[in-house]
């Protein structure tokens, strides 16, 4: 029984890390006041390139490394267009989308059925790992694991308690004020767009090469849409997307779990997404959503108009 | 030294936009050949394999037009949902949602009913169906503040596994030896098409006559002046005592509506049967949103734009077989044109000129 | 660093730990602007203005709204570039390409629209822009100095406090501190009188001085006549885009400068007759209504509504005003009260439903709610009107009625536009409000509600409007009119309320003597009972209030 307790808190770990590193990236951005909906294609890039360059390199760290810089180079896109030309962000966002995951295929193609020989595999902490029952839960897990955890807090943090922080969360509720401050808000703004992407490819990344080990096309699954949803579960908070994203691991987990009840598998995986409906109607009931999204979210600012 | 001067249009003319859209295509079509290079295609091969498949021979033309008609239904109605800026991403579902309806209709009471009469009772539950799965998230939006882009998306993956689910369970047909297809249509349901094609043609006439409907709406009706002000100022709107709440479910029954219709056309023109979600509808409900924008959400242009990207989409699939590329292909296209239209619009607005900095200034 | 900005209040003359922190910097002796000319769209906004400013001095910005103030210092303070023209500190040529720039070269300016994060608190909108505040726990770190600066102004705030709690007059004084925190030697204040109390007016000035005193600079934009001449040295007038005169403010008077300003005598006469009123058109009753934040705003209102009659309600912005204009047109929910036209409960309603009972608005607003931008300017025209049967038959919109009347408009209203087929985001501010008004007014309403409607305006607009409202008046409407101005509230109505936190501290016929008090009812000092009963006649000339 335990056993069984131990496996589920493990998987909706591994389950959950993804999403957490895509929330943390767009949780940076949108305090900003930049709304990017390309984190599904950012992550599917992240996930092809971090792929191919571990397959053909051997070394997953490289992939990763490079699943980072990908993301951060097609969010580039998203930052010119939104911040720069002034583009609709929505569009922009859903263009990149379709964008990342046609990339995505196109890359990833010859590679189907070719497993990775390496990929990361769990780490245990040496000492904590042996803790009976928490050890192996949160201890035992693949390095995206850790690191996601103190990005996360590290994140909160900076945010809430930096210089850089007061500039980033100030430029998402009025970049006029913040601008006449001295602070130059397009700047920012690139910034947070790039991490952002950044944490989007390391997500990716956590899914080609440390879930699985193999490519397949569509490996994403609207996790991309799911972190969207989170950051607004999270209520913009790196701290709180933490508790979204495991619990949203274990929604992923309970599918499997509840197959042998019987239910269709396909009604089971519909899960996560009915689930992501249910939780953001929970929070709009509540309207605390109202209180803490950045004021001038997705809208476009220009220095000097008002 | 050159200095970039940055100034705002007071007037854009109609051959200002024309070289504005004409300079994005160009340089999309740049960009996706680097991808293609990048990808180990020859990019002029490619895109001229493209365009001669989807309209270099009557065999492709037959095809793109089959291909546009599903486009242009989708496309008209999203321009009037995004004139409303509801940002419809659910249409795919949408038009699952009519597919599925059309085809409990058909199944069931098609063998009792003669095809004048089944016919356009399956395009209305169809626009039923469509409508319905539509209504949810504008009541999400309206009344619980949900953020619509990604309740229409969620949809969309929950529709996909509701309708796997039913083809492969309770819906599987009999007649198929297993395969997850539903039974076929009985033959007064199915549409005719035109002879040499797949052209179902009462769905496409259906689709002119709702794209010049909704252009009369959009321009001439107070609704089609409420969705537009909503659009532009929700303030405003509120203001002017329009109702929110009333006015985008119209929307969205407008255009779930028709993404139903042409989830009709596809299943009871095209395949006959219900399948797999991605064989009924290969990403029309995706497409349709560039189509929508390059329409410049005007109704009137969708027929030309839905042309275009069905030419994409049938060239798409040329290439697939010829170059053995994956149907990912398509979606590069696409959201690589839709970043530069969006793009582009930024001349729209600004004139760019380079002048020699003055010691001066 | 002697004679910095914040050392002057050190009783002993020593150095505070800011100044011994920061690094030295040019302190500014002579400020020039030369040749600035900068166009929007077209429209010339400056034309080679010349202005000059000394250390130890504070000169006047004068001119009527729309006449090039405010671009003018935005461009000092970086917010926008000029199209031509040059800007010098203490002789030498500097280039200010953003806000960063202007304050590294000690620029600092206090906004009419504070440029404060409202969800943050003080000290993290200081941290935003000081400089030496340290890269953690910037907010932390920075509490006390905070502390002791507003102590020196008289200001015991909560440091941690969210800004949006602060009253007007104190987010003023923390803008003002902000700016000093950040090296201004140079203090630009535009229109800051505008959301103050009296009092709170003269404390400013008072700190104003006491900046003169120590070598700071200071500009202030004003359109107001009174203050240019009791605040500042000198005056430079701009009407139109251009300088139309300098002057020592000992060798003018007001009379001299409004004629600078105007470029005519200006004659501020408007009749308003004695007329019979007897019919109510607007009863409020007891109206509770909430604040975004869940506040108290409107708080438990009551007062009725004449035809033929001005009401005006008075105060400082930000007392309630907006939330009780919102509730009677439909725009907030009430809490508790009732609201009748004519006799039919609108409470609650929806703003359809109380458009067509007879209430008009002109929103304070405008382009926010007034307007929707990227539509033409015939399609505005009839916003709030679209719905009715001579615009719209069945479900098609009348397109000839609606540009014919879209053109009578445009000519009686006189907005200046180049065609009825431009989008109205275009237009200029004054003009919008003109068709704002005009699509209200000209549909006769039985009760106008006018938020703030010369605001912004320039001096021949607004005496137009104020005029339209006096014409309404007289035909036999009813006009609720919202306006901080107090010349125009005194111009137009027949009856003043004053607002303060939520509650009419009085009403008070025009002409009443006690009305001299107005600033300390504005204040919330001073309160007079009011004893309006539903249904009964105000009488003119004695008021209708007992001494409280």
């Amino acid at each position: 029984m335990e056993d069984i307790v131990i496996s589920v808190a493990q998987r909706t770990l591994v389950a959950g890390t993804p999403l957490l590193l895509g929330t943390i990236g767009e949780v940076i951005c949108e305090r900003s006041g930049i709304l990017n909906l390309g984190v599904e294609g950012m992550m599917a890039i992240g996930a092809v390139t971090a792929f191919i360059v571990t397959f053909v390199s051997g070394n997953p760290w490289l992939g990763l490394l490079a699943a980072i810089l990908a993301g951060m180079l097609i969010s580039l896109a998203h930052a010119v267009a939104s911040i720069t030309l002034q583009a609709n962000q929505v569009v922009s966002g859903l263009a990149l989308t379709m964008l990342g995951l046609g990339i995505s295929g196109l890359l990833g193609k010859p590679y189907i059925g070719r497993p990775l020989t390496v990929k990361f595999e769990s780490a245990a902490i040496p000492v904590l790992s042996d803790i009976p029952f928490v050890g192996p839960i949160f201890f035992t897990q693949s390095p995206f694991f850790y690191m996601a955890i103190l990005l996360a807090l590290s994140a909160w943090f900076i945010l809430k308690y930096t210089r850089v922080g007061i500039k980033i969360r100030s430029t998402g509720e009025s970049p006029h004020a913040t601008e006449a401050q001295g602070v130059n808000v397009s700047a920012i703004r690139y910034w947070c767009v790039i991490v952002g992407g950044g944490f989007a490819g390391m997500a990716g990344a956590n899914l080609s090469i440390s879930y699985s080990k193999s490519w397949i096309e569509g490996m994403t699954a609207g996790r991309g849409w799911i972190v969207i949803a989170l950051t607004i579960f999270a209520l913009w908070n790196p701290s709180r997307a933490v508790i979204g994203a495991f619990l949203f691991g274990g929604i992923f987990v309970l599918q499997y779990l509840l197959q042998p009840l019987g239910i269709s598998p396909n009604l089971l995986a519909a899960l996560p997404y009915a689930a992501t409906l249910v939780v953001l109607l929970m929070i709009g009931l509540g309207d605390s959503r109202k209180l803490n999204a950045p004021a001038m979210l997705a809208e476009p600012y220009k220095r000097g108009e008002r | 030294m050159i200095r970039i001067h940055v100034t705002e249009r007071i007037q854009v003319t109609g051959k200002t936009s024309f070289g504005v859209l004409l300079g994005s295509l160009a340089a999309g079509l740049l960009t996706i050949s680097f991808i293609f290079i990048l990808s180990g295609v020859n990019p002029l091969y490619a895109i001229f394999k493209i365009f001669t498949g989807s309209f270099g021979s009557w065999y492709g033309i037959k095809e793109t037009i089959t291909k546009a008609i599903p486009l242009i239904l989708i496309g008209s109605g999203l321009t009037v949902a995004f004139r409303a800026k509801f940002w419809n991403i659910g249409a795919e579902s949408q038009l699952l949602m009519g597919a599925i309806f059309g085809t409990w209709v058909g199944l069931n009471w098609g063998p009792h009913l003669p095809a004048p009469v089944i016919v356009p009772v399956m395009f209305i539950a169809g626009f039923i169906g469509g409508g319905m799965w539509a209504v949810i998230p504008a009541v999400l939006k309206t009344r619980f503040s949900i953020n619509e882009v990604i309740s229409t998306l969620m949809m969309n993956y929950i529709c996909a596994e509701f309708m796997t689910f039913l083809i492969v369970g309770p819906w599987k047909g009999k007649t198929k030896f297993g395969f997850p297809y539903t039974d076929d249509l009985p033959a007064s349901a199915i549409l005719s098409i035109l002879p040499g094609s797949r052209i179902h043609w009462m769905t496409l006439i259906l689709a002119v006559i709702c794209t010049l409907l909704l252009g009369v709406v959009i321009y001439r009706t107070r609704f089609g002046y409420e969705v537009r002000v909503i659009g532009e100022n929700p303030n405003a709107a509120k203001y002017a005592g329009i109702d929110f709440f009333k006015t985008t479910l119209a929307v969205m029954v407008i255009s779930g509506g028709l993404a139903g219709i042409a989830g009709i056309g596809e299943v009871a023109g095209i395949h006959h049967h219900l399948s797999y979600p991605d064989a009924i509808s290969s990403g029309y409900g995706y497409t349709a949103i560039i189509v929508a924008w390059l329409a410049k959400l005007n109704p009137y242009y969708v027929f030309v734009s839905s042309l275009f990207f069905a030419g994409i989409m049938v060239g798409g699939d040329a290439i697939q077989i010829s170059l053995r590329l994956p149907a990912a292909t398509v979606d590069v296209f696409n959201g690589t044109l839709l970043m530069f239209l969006i793009m582009g619009e930024f001349f729209l607005k600004h004139r760019i000129r380079l002048q020699r900095r003055h010691p001066k200034v | 660093m002697t004679g910095s900005p914040c050392c002057f209040y050190r009783p002993d003359g020593s150095s505070c730990v800011l100044c011994v922190l920061r690094q030295p910097m040019k302190k500014i002796e002579h400020l020039e602007m030369k040749g600035i000319s900068k166009s929007f769209h077209g429209v010339v906004a400056n034309d080679r203005i010349d202005l000059e400013v000394r250390s130890g001095e504070i000169l006047g910005l004068l001119g009527e709204n729309g006449a090039g103030k405010t671009t003018l210092m935005n461009i000092l303070y970086g917010l926008y570039q000029p199209d031509a023209g040059e800007i010098r500190i203490n002789g030498n040529r500097i280039r200010i390409t953003s806000p960063a720039a202007s304050i590294q070269n000690g620029i600092g300016m206090v906004h009419q629209h504070f440029m404060l994060i409202q969800n943050h608190t003080v000290v993290e909108n200081i941290a935003l822009g000081y400089k030496e505040a340290p890269f953690f726990f910037p907010h932390k770190k920075i509490t006390e100095s905070v502390i002791r600066f507003s102590k020196k102004f008289n200001l015991e705030i909560d440091p941690q406090k969210p800004v949006w709690r602060l009253s007007a007059g104190e987010q003023q004084r923390i803008e003002i501190i902000k700016a000093l925190f950040n090296g201004a030697d140079l203090l630009i204040l535009d229109e800051p009188t505008s959301v103050l109390t009296p009092q709170e007016i003269s404390d400013l000035f008072g700190i104003l001085k006491k900046m003169k005193a120590e070598g700071h600079l200071i500009i202030l934009i004003s359109h107001k006549l009174d203050e240019i001449m009791g605040l500042c040295d000198r005056v430079t007038v701009l009407s139109k885009g251009r300088v139309v005169g300098n002057a020592d403010t000992g060798d003018v008077d007001k009379r001299i400068l409004a004629r600078m300003m105007i470029g005519r005598e200006v004659i501020f006469n408007i009749v308003r007759e004695e007329l019979p009123t007897n019919k109510e058109v607007l009863v409020v009753e007891n109206l509770l209504v909430l604040g975004d934040k869940g506040r108290v705003r409107v708080d438990h209102v009551s007062f009725n509504i004449y035809q033929n009659e001005i009401f005006g309600i008075a105060g400082v912005s930000g007392n309630g005003q907006r939330e009780l204009v919102e509730a009677i047109t439909g725009l907030r929910k009430i809490v508790s009260g009732k609201i009748r036209i004519h006799g039919n409960d609108i409470t609650n309603e929806s703003p359809r439903k109380i458009y067509n009972s007879g209430v008009s608005h002109v929103p304070e607003e405008r382009i926010k709610f007034g307007i929707a931008p990227g539509l033409f300017v015939f399609e505005n025209a009839i916003l709030k009107q679209h719905h009715l049967k001579k615009y719209s038959h069945k479900a098609f919109l009348a397109y000839g009625t609606i540009k014919q009347h879209t053109r009578d408009l445009v000519e009686s209203y006189q907005v200046h536009t180049p065609s009825i087929n431009v989008k109205t985001g275009d237009l200029s501010g004054g003009n919008i409000q003109k068709l704002i008004l005009g699509r209200e007014i000209s549909q006769t309403p039985p009760l106008l509600v006018a938020a703030h409607p010369t605001y912004g305006l320039d001096v021949g607009a607004a005496e137009y409007l104020r005029r339209q409202l006096l014409k309404r008046r007289r035909e036999g409407g009813a006009v609720l009119l919202v306006s901080e101005d107090l010349e125009e509230i005194f111009e137009l109505c027949d009856r003043i309320a004053v607002m303060f936190e939520g509650a009419f501290m009085g009403i008070l016929a025009a002409g009443d003597p006690k009305l001299k008090d107005i600033g300390l009812l504005m204040a919330g000092s001073l309160r007079l009972r009011s004893t309006v009963v539903v249904g009964e006649r105000p009488t003119r000339h004695h008021g209708n209030t007992k001494e409280g």
